[in-house]
């Protein structure tokens, strides 16, 4: 069979969106875009902030997720695998105890959480780990 | 409105001045994050807890936006200075517009 010049292009544009997937595409953006409206851009540096997180949980329902920042303005949680990765953003006042929190989230499958503290001197600071779950949230 | 919606807190009955407590708060609420199809085959719509806050004696301790990522019943815990007796006003902030909130107090000395 021929094809005309016209169909070879329309082919190739479908293989073309196949292939890198609008989905996957819209995901990284949105995790982008997500970190960036915390960050402004800024750069993060990795000490000062401890992430707990289990290796594997077994129900992607409900994960527990503890954050500690010494000194954070704001902390933001993020799971980067998940279709919408906004977790949760955390603004500390000046009653707050220490700068820790914990809570349980949701997360779709294998990803890699993170969680970004925002320092007074407008500084940032980010640490991830990977959490492996046996059987996934967000309903599906 | 979201059915059965219990707000739970918990903080220690006493503490000294100047000391740093725990708070524990949870209240039970379906979280539906708009991505589940429900039996019908049509996507739930979304209604979630958008924002909680907890102050001591009007000062913030925490102010949480909340997403849909957050579990159903969904569960903070912080730790909070105090240096006067007082109490804790928690509130949280429906989707729909709801409110709840709920106190609770601490003896310090």
């Amino acid at each position: 069979m021929t094809q005309t010049r016209r169909q070879f292009v329309g082919n190739g544009l479908a293989v073309a969106a196949a292939f890198f997937g609008l989905p996957h595409i819209a995901n990284a953006a949105t995790l982008e875009e997500a970190i960036n409206a915390f960050t402004g851009g800024a750069s993060t540096a990795s000490e000062g902030i401890t992430l707990i997180a289990p290796e594997i949980a077994e129900n992607g329902n409900t994960v527990p997720i503890e954050v500690d920042a010494p000194g954070a303005a704001a902390i933001m949680l993020v799971a980067a695998g998940n279709p919408n990765p906004d977790v949760c953003t955390v603004n500390f006042g000046p009653a707050a105890g220490s700068q820790m929190v914990s809570t349980r989230v949701r997360l779709a499958g294998e990803q890699e959480v993170i969680a970004i503290a925002r320092m007074p001197d407008g500084s940032f600071k980010q640490a991830r780990q990977n959490v492996r779950v046996t059987i996934g949230g967000c309903g599906g | 409105m979201a059915e059965n919606v219990v707000p739970r807190v918990r903080v220690p009955r006493d503490a000294k001045a100047g000391d740093s407590v725990s708070v524990r708060t949870l209240i039970s609420h379906p979280m539906e994050s708009g991505m589940r199809r429900g039996s019908d085959g049509n996507l739930v719509p979304r209604q979630i807890i958008n924002r909680f806050t907890c102050a001591f004696n009007g000062e913030m301790v925490i102010d949480v936006e909340i997403h849909p990522g957050v579990a159903t019943n969904p569960y903070f815990q912080f730790d909070a200075k105090v240096n006067q007796s007082g109490s804790f006003d928690f509130t949280w902030y429906d989707d729909d517009g709801s409110v709840y909130t709920e106190t609770a107090e601490i003896a310090v000395a």
